[in-house]
């Protein structure tokens, strides 16, 4: 490849969403997260169904043409129900990886990069909240946050940034010394300019695999919650709890574990591969061209 | 019959991109009690050779194609993992170059230097106690018996080379490899090692394979040279023919480019004057040699106006580094790394820093372009003194002062292209109107540091050390400074290329007027590029005055020392050496 052949203007993304596009593993696991994402957000209106809709006669029907999931011990159709609560559980865990990910990158990247006394006091807070336990700890956001589940898992991303904040706080302070940030300094860039444009580029590797990590993570953490009773409450579902419910009949109903079991991998894998595919791109070193 | 014969040595890499000939069929002896030296540049395969050799290439994607390498009536590169173990460590054995790295932390000495006894020799840990302390004293730590107990970190780079090289000849080995031994080490002590090495050959009569990127080195201590070059052995024979009598365009190259102490180069020749390469397809590539044309400017002459002010002054400097802070507790002690020094440089001259690792030179520099926070005294810029203003004040001094650092990988953000690279400081600055006119000045600056306007749009990961220092160069012009402090700006490079970097300073240098802080440990390149210098010491000046007095008559002991442990290269002290 020659330099002339780029277009001009290319920025840093440019180059990564032409690398990235190059990826097939990455584009096959993006158009898989994409087709999950619409079916789960557009599928529950255009069955003849509803989630909650319990038909007592027809309980634990196998897969058929009828119920193409089969159904539940109340009868509901579990087509419906894995789709419904796809859109629980991956509103949950984006929504709580967001927050995490604006929280700690901030956190960490501001302690790390200032340092001295202020790095101390950011980071010994950390690990004080850190050391309360987690499940006290919702179920004293959830007093405060009155049990709306957006909220509820809005501040499950407001305890998930603990490890994030850690993780961008030990990049930049190992980046900080090096010889480019340095030469930012003598440039006369500021502060915001440096951590921004400099260092943060440089630490987005473990970010992007850190957060794609926590997507899971908060999905299941959110079946936990539920099978605790202090997250999504019946009749409304998730992934994590139908996953949950369908384990314990797994020798007689195999079904009503299998599908949200598979969309839950599905998304986990896409998840990952993405994630993969991403740091590569961001990371001009990798391009073979 | 030589002690090791090697023959047709090939050793090639199979990569993703493609095979990369890292050893191309090399043959040499190394007769009994000689010390080969093999030259080479980064990437030229000599430590790749000497693997070989040791079958420590990593396989894949390394695999030896051919050769032999006959020792002791059996061949080397033939023997199984097994044999070679027994070889390795206790007839054939290896120092490396980086004594920081090379011992383990968390063993003692005495345990590291018994090992090699314990494991080839079936000895006893008491019985090889008295050895090791033996082999301690020879190579030159005193109070060896109680040294012995101690751990690496209490020993000096320095003395940790010394017990590398005890335990590497604790066993007696016919032939000792030295990768790189006195690369990482500070002149003065690297003179010491030469000689113990030197010693030690003499006394215990072992053969050794002498690896360095350094010409002078050689000089001081081989016996033949093998001269190597993109994986071929181009020129070898003895040391005093190749420095009297270079037959190779390669070899007359890099004997030429090497700033030394008593040429009188104004600019410096380079491999490129004496050698062209060229591709022929397929990875093959064509040597043709040049004539080359050293026709050398005039030196400047630089006066000094009678009542012209100084750009620069610097008066009783001090920067503290305190130890031990934590968040409740202040600092309770400091280490003073620069202390008390005072100097001016007039507009366009250059002032070299010379001294060894942790005299503070480098710490001076920064200082003086508050990246670090001075402890005490004055900077004084132009009319203006800098050592109390804050940050943002600095502003306007930051497009006037630049700095090159010494490591071209580390100095650039590895996610931004090149114009991105050149055009934020203008851009942050607002030193251009438009991004088009931003853009036309980065292509003006590549062209001026000798890269391409093409280079662009791509990412520093694709270019060379010596490329990447010339974008640093671009880099630090993009702002128009008068003022750049080169922090050991060329010291990582190999010496074809610093010649190039130290040619583009100085042409750079007197087209714009650029006055410059030359910080480097290599007396040989300060007195290149210098016209006063200052010698440190421990964080204090020990001499300063014109480059030319201090090295015709060095006043203080410390650089007499300094210019003493410089190899000694010229043809005569070799004919006197080997004489």
């Amino acid at each position: 490849m020659t330099a002339a052949d780029q277009t001009p203007g290319a920025s840093l993304w440019r180059d990564a969403w032409r690398r990235l596009s190059r990826n097939r593993l990455a584009v096959a696991s993006g158009v898989a997260f994409i087709l999950v994402t619409l079916l789960c957000v557009v599928g529950p209106f255009v069955t003849s169904y509803t989630a909650n809709h319990a038909d007592l006669k027809s309980s634990y029907q196998p897969p058929s043409t009828n119920h193409w999931f089969g159904t539940d011990h109340l009868g509901r159709d579990l087509f419906v129900r894995t789709l419904s609560g796809g859109r629980i559980s991956l509103a949950v865990g984006i929504l709580a990886t967001a927050v995490s990910l604006v929280i700690g990158v901030a956190w960490g990247s501001i302690a790390g990069y200032f340092g001295g006394r202020l790095d101390s006091v950011m980071m010994r807070f950390v690990d004080i909240l850190y050391s309360l336990p987690f499940v006290i700890m919702v179920i004293l956001l959830m007093v405060w946050f009155e049990r709306n589940f957006l909220l509820l898992f809005a501040a499950i991303g407001l305890v998930e940034w603990l490890t994030m904040a850690r993780i961008v706080r030990g990049q930049v302070v190992s980046l900080k010394n090096t010889e480019f940030v340095e030469a930012a300094r003598a440039l006369g860039y500021s502060r915001l300019r440096i951590i921004f444009r400099h260092l943060l580029p440089n630490v987005i590797g473990p970010v992007i695999i850190y957060a794609t990590l926590t997507v899971p993570a908060v999905m299941l953490l959110e079946a936990v919650l539920s099978f605790l009773g202090l997250g999504v409450q019946a009749p409304m579902s998730s992934w994590g709890l139908l996953i949950n419910e369908g384990a314990e009949k797994i020798d007689v109903y195999p079904w009503l574990l299998a599908f949200p079991a598979v969309f839950f991998s599905l998304t986990l894998f896409s998840l990952n591969f993405i994630g993969d595919g991403l740091r590569d791109a961001l990371d001009p070193k990798s391009s073979k061209d | 019959m030589p002690l090791l014969e090697v023959d047709n040595l090939k050793t090639w890499f199979h990569t993703r991109d493609g095979v990369v000939r890292a050893v191309d069929g090399i043959s040499f002896t190394l007769e009994k009690g000689q010390i080969l030296g093999i030259v080479g540049e980064s990437g030229s395969g000599k430590s790749v050779t000497v693997h070989s050799l040791m079958g420590l290439v990593p396989s894949p994607p390394g695999r030896l194609e051919s050769g032999t390498a006959q020792f002791d009536g059996s061949d080397l590169l033939q023997s199984a993992q097994r044999e070679l173990r027994t070889l390795r460590g206790k007839r054939i054995a290896m120092i490396f170059q980086d004594p920081m790295t090379s011992l383990n932390p968390y063993l003692r000495i005495s345990e590291q230097l018994i090992e090699p006894l314990v494991i080839h020799e079936d000895a006893s840990r008491e019985a090889a106690m008295p050895r090791a302390i033996e082999m301690l004293e020879k190579v030159g730590i005193h109070d060896a018996a109680e040294r012995v107990h101690s751990y690496p970190h209490e020993f000096s780079g320095g003395m940790r080379q010394r017990v590398m090289i005890a335990m590497a000849l604790i066993t007696n080995p016919e032939i000792l490899i030295a990768d790189e031994p006195t690369t990482a080490l500070d002149v003065t002590v690297q003179a010491q090692i030469l000689r113990l090495l030197k010693e030690l050959q003499t006394d215990l009569g072992v053969s050794v394979i002498f690896i360095t990127h350094d010409l002078g080195v050689v000089a001081e201590i081989a016996d033949n040279i093998a001269v190597m070059f993109r994986g071929k052995i181009v020129e070898q024979g003895s040391v005093l023919s190749i420095f009297e009598n270079p037959k190779h365009p390669y070899t007359k190259g890099l004997l030429a480019c090497r700033p030394r102490l008593d040429s009188t180069f104004t600019i410096l020749p380079t491999v490129a004057d004496y050698l062209e390469i060229i591709e022929t397809g397929d990875g093959e590539t064509e040597l043709l040699e040049k004539e080359p044309d050293l026709v050398q400017p005039e030196p400047e002459k630089k006066v000094v106006g009678e009542n012209e002010e100084s750009l620069l002054e610097v008066r009783d400097l001090s920067v503290h580094f305190p130890v031990h802070k934590s968040l409740w507790r202040g600092a309770s002690e400091s280490v003073k790394a620069v202390d008390g020094i005072s100097f001016k440089i007039y507009k366009g001259h250059t002032l070299g820093l010379v001294g060894e690792s942790g005299c503070g030179k480098t710490t001076t520099g920064r200082a003086i372009l508050k990246l670090v926070e001075p402890t005490a005294g004055e900077i004084r810029f132009d009319r203006d003194y800098l050592q109390h203003l804050p940050p943002e004040a600095m502003l306007p001094y930051r497009k006037r002062m630049q700095i090159i650092f010494q490591d071209p990988y580390a100095s650039l953000n590895a996610r931004l292209t090149l114009e991105q690279t050149i055009t934020e400081p203008m851009h942050v600055h607002g030193l251009a109107h438009s991004h088009a006119e931003r853009r036309d000045r980065a292509v003006a600056l590549l062209e001026e540091v000798g890269l391409e306007a093409a280079f662009l749009r791509r990412y520093p990961h694709e270019f060379s050390g010596g490329q990447r220092q010339r974008l640093c160069v671009a880099r630090a012009l993009a702002l128009e400074p008068e003022f750049i402090v080169c922090d050991e700006a060329v010291s990582a490079m190999d010496v074809s290329v610093q010649a190039q970097v130290l040619n583009l300073l100085k042409e750079l240098q007197s087209r714009r007027g650029l006055t410059y802080i030359f910080i480097s440990h290599d007396l040989s390149v300060v007195k290149f590029m210098a016209d006063t210098m200052a010698v440190m010491r421990a964080g204090k000046i020990v001499e300063h005055g014109e480059s030319e007095a201090i090295y015709a008559n060095p006043r203080d002991e410390y650089t007499q020392q300094l210019i003493e442990a410089i190899p000694r290269d010229s043809v005569e002290s070799i004919r006197q050496r080997v004489g």
